[in-house]
């Protein structure tokens, strides 16, 4: 099971490595986009961090909502209503819920995805977060259905967003600011898809012992 | 990095505070960070309202004031506004006859300014949007975010502006939006980078004698880089592809806008036009009317674009009608 504490160490984990990696996913973004995925990103995660600890009731749900919500609300860019879409979305499919098996975390996850495909209108292969994302919603998926500990699942769901992640490299992006580049995007690590690596990999610390 | 600025962190804000101090005669600024003009709403007057990043300045803020914009919503540097922003925008301009969204198209800009019209439309006031695409570096496909909004937006504020100041309703001020985005074709070229401050370096290496053409306003990189070359080949190189794009043809009168991206001296912005002239004059395609000056910029980068836009009664009326915002004034 997971728990509400396990949503809680993953948001707060997440939160601490898009600070670690504030930098990083900047340089990323100045290669190919404009130079501020990791300061938007970092934005957002400190305003949502004080609102964790202002959350009265253990609601799954609500928590992902609101951190949803925060990040629309703060981070502006496209990454603004993507995040924020994926955590509104995967907190409406978690309403009410003070833990989660894996099947029903797989169910919110791949809402969570659902809301970046609807409001990004972005296709596999353009070089965009789903190129981490979509992986790893089918591995958990998968992982799910074949009932293995959630913390395998996360580790799987984790080296799936990374060999997505690392995929995009050669791509030609098709959407998003780096599409201006053309054949000129190829080459280079998607900074979207960056950020969406640490968020499995940072779901996938904060459940090891589930 | 050398910036005047106090921290990276709170440029924004403070330069929003000087603009209400230094504009308390045409504007306010209120909450979530957004300029409105100081006379709104108006009962009855269609509000048009724009936004985007930051660092473009005098582009949108410059631009609230009598016969232009409404209000605008500044994001931080090269960062879409949030849609809070955008919605308190649209309520505060709401005068009962709906509120029209300028946006430039940029995946943020786009997806904010979509948020925000949904949530404006809950509360029942009446939003229409219309989305500036100009820029003619970028090829309009379906491997794209498609072409940028980049300075026919400026034109697009003006004109529209006017209509909405002159008691047009929210469907025409929409069609004329839609209008002079239909006849405005852009091209811009950066001849150094620019420093976002959050990021504290420069946003791409450009050698001493390189320039980019076909740069975005947000140091996205343009077409190609190549050596320096004069402002009769450099004007040539943008204004070509604008003018075979729509294609503007013999016997057409133009707005001919030729803008400065932050960096770039006026003395060098009228050596581009008297060029822009030549060609035009060549082309037997008439200058009508004109705009020389950095009204959308790219913070301190180097270069300058051109915009051309096709004219004719109605939009030459609008342009002409008086204007007065901090950045640009005229009749008024």
């Amino acid at each position: 099971m997971i728990s509400y504490d396990d949503v809680l160490a993953w948001i707060r984990g997440f939160a601490a490595a898009v600070a670690e990696n504030k930098a990083y996913l900047t340089e990323l973004d100045s290669a190919i986009g404009d130079a501020d995925h990791g300061i938007n990103m970092d934005r957002g995660f400190q305003a949502v961090t004080p609102k964790l600890d202002a959350l009265a009731a253990r609601d799954i749900g609500a928590c992902l909502k609101t951190v949803g919500t925060t990040l629309v609300s703060t981070v502006g860019g496209a990454s603004g209503p993507l995040y924020g879409m994926f955590f509104i979305q995967a907190g409406a499919a978690s309403a009410g819920h003070e833990s989660l098996t894996l099947a029903e975390f797989a169910t919110a996850f791949e809402a969570g995805v659902g809301g970046v495909l609807r409001i990004g209108k972005a296709q596999p292969g353009d070089k965009t977060m789903l190129e981490a994302l979509l992986p790893a919603r089918d591995a958990l998926r998968t992982a799910a259905t074949d009932g293995v500990a959630v913390a395998t699942a996360l580790e799987r769901a984790a080296a799936a967003a990374e060999a997505g992640m690392l995929a995009t490299v050669p791509l030609v992006a098709r959407k998003g600011r780096a599409s201006y580049l053309g054949e000129r995007s190829a080459g280079h690590q998607d900074p979207g898809a960056t950020s969406s690596f640490l968020l499995l990999r940072t779901a996938a610390e904060a459940m090891a012992g589930s | 990095m050398k910036k005047l600025i106090n921290t990276p962190e709170t440029e924004v804000v403070e330069e929003l505070a000087g603009i209400a101090a230094a504009h308390a005669d045409l504007v306010r600024v209120i909450e979530p960070n957004v300029i409105v003009r100081k006379d709104a709403p108006q009962k009855g007057k269609v509000g048009v309202i724009s936004g985007g990043g930051s660092g473009h300045e005098p582009m949108h803020g410059g631009f609230v004031g009598m016969g232009m914009l409404d209000a605008a919503c500044p994001g931080a540097v090269f960062t879409s506004p949030v849609p809070d922003q955008m919605l308190a925008a649209t309520k505060a301009v709401d005068g009962g006859a709906g509120v029209l969204h300028i946006v430039k198209n940029y995946t943020g800009d786009i997806m904010n300014f979509e948020l925000a019209a949904e949530l404006a439309r809950a509360e029942g006031i009446e939003v229409t949007s219309v989305v500036i695409a100009d820029d003619v570096a970028v090829k309009d496909s379906l491997y794209t975010a498609g072409r940028r909004g980049v300075g026919g937006t400026v034109l697009a504020e003006k004109i529209v502006g006017a209509a909405a100041e002159a008691g047009a309703d929210l469907a025409t001020v929409t069609a004329l939006c839609q209008k002079v985005q239909d006849n405005v074709r852009s091209m811009g070229m950066a001849l150094t980078s620019c420093t976002v401050p959050a990021a504290g370096k420069p946003t791409f290496e450009l050698g001493d004698d390189e320039m980019e053409i076909g740069i975005g306003i947000h140091g996205e990189p343009g077409r190609t880089r190549m050596k320096i070359a004069t402002a009769a080949e450099i004007t040539a190189m943008l204004a070509t592809p604008v003018l075979d794009d729509l294609p503007f043809q013999a016997g057409d009168k133009v707005l001919a806008f030729v803008n400065g991206m932050g960096g770039t001296p006026l003395i060098e912005l009228y050596v581009v036009f008297n060029e822009l002239k030549k060609i035009l004059d060549a082309r037997g395609i008439t200058i009508a009317r004109n705009l020389v000056g950095s009204y959308i910029t790219s913070l301190e980068m180097a270069g300058c674009s051109i915009t051309l836009l096709r004219l004719d009664d109605e939009l030459t009326k609008y342009w002409d009608a008086p204007v007065h915002t901090p950045g640009l004034r005229w009749g008024a």
